[in-house]
């Protein structure tokens, strides 16, 4: 009887020492957690209820989960809590601020809080793609929670109108450029597709890398490959798709606003992250479609959102507290629950075996594209000094796209600064 | 003697207020931004040393620095003259007798009032293409219009517009309030004399509001040079640092680099240059305005 495990027993005691109440100290640990949401939407709410139901089977620990913003003001705001000496235990942030993190010595690793045989069982039960972005120096750092990959989502209607098979998006490049000239109108009123490049335009520029049969840094985060002809061709086809082909606008595309466009029709393709995918559905007036991303040949996509990381300063109760947390939140059920509220993927293969998600799966089958997609996936650009390693990157691609310059003019440059910074690292 | 000596001390208790205030806020976190701008970027595993002058140099080498340097000149000579003069167009207008003169001057107020973050997040969807109100307005009319904020060459102006449109009616109020003040026996003097409308405004009215204009002045230099607020939701400072001004680059390599030492000595070049601006404005045009 599972009634009889330790754990439920020591919840049996710690509830009668409650019920007996008067005089006795309660126990509980309380936990604060700071998280971001990058692509809008109710998602608090639904963060908000998985905390509830963690709390209810866990009257010993009280959640404090708070708002934080977009990634980047997450993590601003979870280190300045830190260094105020505010207690934070966990958080969610950004899955590539792993090296400034522990640049910082702000977290610790989970090898280090999660050292029983089941939860090394735990460690492994993620899908590796999904793993890469949380692993350096031969630790893991980051669980994963609200992830991601690039995802193409298309028009059919607009697909049939154009005289394309709604059912057969575009598999390569060749393909895909083929049919934003068969959907692109000449009066402006609707274009063949549309790449942000505003917001994480390295984040999409990684996908057309990886598609090209190229990644954007090596492992350890210590050395960037900007130049590589790959990553300038990858350049030169996106930057092609507006000023060649002439089947996107010219000038930076912006992420926030993309999936508005989408909805009313101005773009019979866009390329988006994967949680946008609930919002979609609920709000696209015609008929919808997701699709892995084409490639050339082989399929390609960054990962991408937000991992768990536990702080280094908290006590070893707190850091077990935050690891019970973060085993709840991403449990199969619960990550199914989350995937469906949300677009974004089940962290592990169980995920997809949960019977709600399984039969959510089968009525609306985009729902599982991300997910076989991963098999294609690769880490999301993340090194040392990571904010300006990617800001280097991102300058260029927008000077390439948005300013006219030549695209491997500017990725020497960035590339030059990026070894530039790296130095100390190697 | 003792009487002194409490009036000194009584003369210290009066000033101690605003002595704390600017010391904790104003003179403390300058002197310990310059502090460590001569310090080189550490972590909990490599310390920071001293460095002198290095954050500087690279200063002088860093290319995104010059173009922000060069924004921030662009936007300033692009919302100051042009918000003042609007802003003394809309208060001489709104302070004739107008019918539905309350209303007007609402009207010319109300983009003060709205929150920035909230005013930015509308622009965002005036300006987006295809969808936005102005290519919607423009488009039509057979107007080929850029992508506002997506282009190198049309981002920045985009931002002076907002700002534009934001301060005018702010500024609006300190002249429409001036104004008010003026004797009207001045214009029936003037009439008397027959000077024309204009040579009125131009040597009577003009001269008369230049303790405003210095006032207005002053404050839209700083504004100039604190705007980050519409960065964020506009354009991050994109395309490739077109629209990206100086705090904003502070902003961002002191939280999204986290590159405090040279954040600070960027703050410190900022503070410089406020400084000497200031000196200038309150130096050499304070001579030259009449109060009365």
């Amino acid at each position: 009887m599972s009634f009889l495990k330790p754990k439920n027993l020591l919840g049996l005691a710690v509830g009668a020492t409650m019920a007996l109440g008067a005089g006795v100290a309660s126990a509980k640990t309380n936990l604060t957690m700071y998280y971001p949401v990058a692509v809008g939407g109710a998602l608090t709410k639904v963060v908000d209820s998985i905390v509830a139901d963690f709390e209810k089977q866990n009257p010993d620990i009280d959640v404090e989960a708070i708002y934080a913003g977009n990634y980047n003001d997450a993590r601003i705001k979870a280190l300045a809590a830190l260094k105020s000496g505010e207690p934070a235990q966990l958080s969610v942030m950004f899955s590539i601020d792993i090296y400034d993190l522990i640049e910082q010595d702000a977290i610790v690793s989970f090898d280090d809080v999660a050292t029983s045989a089941e939860d090394k069982e735990w460690l492994k039960s993620f899908y590796p793609a999904l793993m890469e972005n949380g692993q350096t120096l031969g630790k893991t750092w980051g669980i994963p929670f609200q992830r991601s990959t690039i995802v193409m989502y298309y028009n059919k209607d607009a697909f049939r109108a154009a005289g394309l098979d709604p059912e057969n998006p575009p598999k390569t490049w060749d393909e895909f450029v083929a049919a934003g000239k068969k959907l692109t109108k000449k009066d402006g009123s609707q274009w063949g597709m549309m790449i942000p490049s505003t917001g994480y335009p390295y984040w999409m520029f990684g996908a057309l890398t990886k598609q090209n049969g190229q990644v954007l840094m090596n492992a350890d985060g210590t050395e960037t490959y900007f130049n590589n002809p790959k990553v300038v061709e990858a350049l030169q086809f996106w930057k092609d798709l507006s000023q060649k082909h002439e089947v996107m606008p010219k000038g930076a595309i912006e992420w926030g606003t993309l999936r508005q466009n989408f909805l009313e029709g101005k773009t019979a393709m866009m390329w988006h992250s994967t949680g946008n995918l609930t919002t979609v559905k609920k709000n696209a007036k015609f008929d919808f479609g997701v699709a892995m991303l084409p490639g050339n040949p082989e399929r390609g996509t960054p990962t991408g959102g937000g991992n768990f990381y536990i702080f280094k300063k908290s006590s070893a109760e707190e850091k077990q507290a935050a690891l019970k947390l973060i085993k709840f939140m991403t449990s199969p059920k619960q990550a199914a629950k989350w995937s469906m509220e949300t677009g974004y993927i089940g962290v592990s293969p169980d995920a997809y075996k949960v019977e709600e998600l399984v039969e959510y799966a089968k009525s609306f089958p985009p729902a599982a594209v991300a997910r076989d997609q991963l098999k294609f996936a690769t880490a999301e650009l993340s090194t040392y000094q990571t904010g300006r390693v990617r800001k280097l990157l991102d300058d260029a691609l927008q000077a390439a796209i948005a300013g006219d310059q030549d695209p491997k003019e500017v990725l020497e440059d960035a590339q030059a600064r990026a070894t530039q910074l790296l130095k100390p690292y190697k | 003697m003792r009487i002194f000596g409490n009036r000194h001390v009584l003369g210290w208790l009066l000033i101690s207020p605003a002595v704390i205030l600017l010391v904790t806020f104003t003179h403390y976190p300058s002197i310990s931004s310059f502090i460590s701008s001569l310090f080189s970027r550490g972590n909990p595993i490599r310390p920071a040393q001293f460095v002198g002058t290095d954050q500087y140099t690279a200063m002088m080498q860093d290319p995104v620095f010059w173009t922000v340097l060069e924004n921030n000149m662009i936007y300033a000579a692009g919302t100051i003259p042009a918000s003042i003069g609007l802003a003394l167009l809309m208060a001489v207008l709104v302070d004739q007798m107008l019918p539905g003169r309350a209303f007007l001057r609402l009207a010319y107020f109300t983009p003060t009032i709205l929150p920035m973050i909230a005013v930015a997040n509308i622009w965002l969807f005036f300006y987006t293409p295809e969808i936005g109100l102005l290519d919607q307005v423009l488009r039509p009319l057979g107007i080929d219009t850029p992508n506002w904020l997506g282009d190198p060459d049309t981002a920045l102006w985009a931002i002076i517009f907002i700002t534009i449109w934001k301060e005018a009616g702010f500024f609006m109020i300190f002249y429409l309030a001036a104004l008010q003040t003026q004797s009207p026996e001045l214009k029936e003097a003037a009439k008397l004399e027959g000077a024309s409308p204009f040579t009125f405004f131009w040597r009577i009215t003009f001269p008369l509001l230049m303790p405003t204009t210095l006032f207005v002045l002053v404050n839209a230099v700083l504004n100039s040079f604190k705007l980050v607020d519409h960065i964020f939701i506009l354009t991050k400072g994109g395309p490739n640092n077109a629209s990206s001004l100086i705090l904003y680059y502070i902003y961002e390599t002191a939280f999204s680099f986290f590159d405090t030492p040279y954040a600070a000595a960027l703050t410190i070049v900022l503070l410089a240059f406020l400084a000497l601006l200031a000196l200038i404005q309150f130096g050499v045009l304070e001579k030259r305005i009449h109060y009365r």
